[in-house]
């Protein structure tokens, strides 16, 4: 197992101290609970999808610095997208921190990567999967996720 | 002081262990205590040499297994100081007692329109079986608040009672704040306001710290897990007044239990043969048997002393980390110290320490109402053990430092 403190870079830091995308949409066309019964972990997404494009998502909710982070950044990475690309990219990340991510097969995850060394930290994969897969939920029309 | 930390942490092959090149500090033993080498020892010679199953047959293998169980259930009478260890019921664990009771004395006695009566403070162990009676017999919850400190607010309790309370369910130590509750206090005060109350007292945080008198604490039921004790898991007990357990219809049916089987009526044994169907696990009561004997060799005044000074150690070193608190200062508790850092998730700071080679818990500790209560989501948890030592303590000191200096940065 590598160094948890190498996997708490700069970046993860702070965007658990400063979260992109905090808050919630009142007039959202997509939204999803996410649960991490274990922890207690819980986080609310609400989008606007129009025309297949992620006009605009939020995050609000409580969780440690890896699922913190993971929200705060996969709304940065979605913001603008095609849901199918959003989709392409919840693929990508879930397989980045299991430790099963290629280049060729998943693509580009720009910053995201930082993520990588979670692969390491067995237990805290949830932590970095739950925003994703509330993403996934939101997407596919069911209003829940749960890791467990 | 003569007691020897050095010469009792010989006894438990774990804490010599390295996790990731680091020396293990085991902190997490309100979680579960280690078990010393000599019940290690104990089962391995149940499995080796004694193995069959109880209360069968004519074998002397059998007789044998028998009997060292059966002492195991009187090392436990004897530990809890009942009248009879007929008044000993084997069971898996706390929880299992817990819904044993609810079950069976629950579903005789609490009707509905009647009230249960619990505290912020429970495991979730002792909320959710009463909450599952409350709902199928319509019955109510009623609550004993806890106050900043961490102790129940004691003025509250005779209004929350009232003549339709049947039952005052609640835990010795709380498993968060470390409070030790004044539980002979509590029944006392609780009984004289309502005589016919029946009492339940949740000892699973308890029995590794402060020693337990059923009959001088006048407690009704008193539960707790073996593996709480330095003994193995799988085992608990629920212990019950004779008088009560008689009354109790039995909870699970099967072979052990019974007098006699035909297809017209069944008779039952009596207790507390008549709560055990089915193959007990026998090699874990004989391991929670030794592990009491274990521990009544050690002294208990010593044993108290060591654990307290190395809960103040802990708590005035971890107090000066910037943006520190802890949760649950009462001026009565045992050696377990929740808290949590502005800024700083508890689970973040579980896999740090982990990386440091120390065990503690990070999480809602199975309490989430009381979690609601202080309004946190989580918080980090050590727990503190007569084979803790002060290299332990300055270990999680010095590593939360650090993990906190990272976060803050």
């Amino acid at each position: 197992m590598g160094n948890p403190r190498e996997i708490y870079q700069q970046v993860i830091l702070e965007h658990n101290k400063k979260p992109r995308n905090f808050g919630k949409i009142d007039d959202c066309t997509h939204q999803a609970e996410g649960h991490n019964p274990l922890c207690g972990d819980q986080l609310h997404l609400t989008l606007i999808v129009k025309d297949e494009v992620i006009q605009d998502i939020q995050f609000e909710g409580h969780g440690c610095a890896i699922d913190v982070s993971s929200a705060s950044l996969m709304t940065t990475a979605v913001k603008g997208k095609k849901v199918e690309e959003a989709l392409k990219l919840i693929h990508g990340f879930r397989a980045l921190v299991r430790g099963e991510w290629s280049l060729s097969k998943h693509g580009e995850l720009g910053k995201l990567v930082v993520f990588e060394g979670v692969k390491d930290l067995p237990v805290r994969v949830k932590c970095a999967v739950l925003p994703w897969a509330t993403l996934q939920s939101a997407l596919n029309g069911s209003s829940i996720a749960s890791t467990e | 002081m003569n007691y020897q930390v050095s010469e009792i942490r010989k006894d438990f092959p774990l804490l010599d262990k390295s996790f990731h090149d680091k020396p293990l500090h085991y902190l997490d033993s309100a979680v579960s205590g280690q078990m010393p080498l000599s019940v290690i020892e104990r089962i391995r010679q149940y499995e080796m040499h004694e193995h069959t199953n109880v209360h069968r047959g004519v074998s002397t293998l059998s007789q044998e297994a028998t009997d060292h169980f059966e002492a195991a259930r009187t090392n436990v009478a004897k530990f809890l100081n009942t009248a009879s260890s007929k008044e000993i019921v084997w069971t898996r664990g706390t929880t299992e007692s817990i819904n044993l009771v609810a079950q069976t004395w629950g579903r005789q006695n609490i009707k509905q329109g009647d009230e249960i009566c619990l505290t912020e403070m429970e495991h979730h162990a002792n909320i959710v079986p009463w909450q599952m009676l409350a709902e199928s017999v319509g019955a109510s919850l009623k609550i004993i608040p806890v106050d900043d400190r961490g102790e129940l607010c004691l003025e509250e309790l005779s209004k929350v009672l009232s003549p339709k309370t049947k039952l005052l369910a609640l835990t010795h130590v709380s498993n968060v704040l470390g409070t030790i509750n004044p539980i002979k206090q509590i029944i006392s005060m609780a009984k004289q306001q309502i005589p016919s109350l029946t009492v339940l007292v949740d000892g699973a945080q308890a029995v590794a710290h402060i020693p337990v008198d059923v009959r001088d604490l006048d407690v009704d039921f008193y539960v707790f897990s073996g593996h709480k004790l330095s003994g193995p898991t799988g085992i608990g007990i629920l212990y019950g007044r004779e008088a009560l357990l008689e009354a109790m219809p039995p909870w699970h049916g099967g072979g052990n239990m019974i007098l006699s089987v035909s297809w017209n009526k069944t008779t039952y044994m009596a207790s507390p043969g008549k709560f055990e169907a089915g193959t007990p696990p026998i090699a874990a009561a004989i391991g929670l048997g030794e592990a009491i004997n274990y521990l009544s060799k050690l002294d208990f005044k010593e044993v108290h002393a060591h654990e307290q000074k190395l809960l103040k150690r802990a708590s005035e070193g971890l107090k000066k980390i910037p943006g520190l608190r802890i949760l649950g200062e009462s001026s009565e508790k045992v050696s377990v110290i929740s808290f949590v850092v502005e800024g700083v998730h508890p689970h973040d700071l579980g896999t740090l320490l982990d990386h440091e080679g120390i065990v503690i818990r990070a999480g809602h500790h199975c309490a989430q109402p009381l979690m609601e209560r202080y309004k946190v989501p989580a918080t980090t948890r050590a727990s503190l053990a007569y084979y803790n030592n002060e290299a332990d303590v300055d270990a999680l000191i010095e590593s939360t430092r650090k993990s906190v200096e990272m976060f803050h940065g």
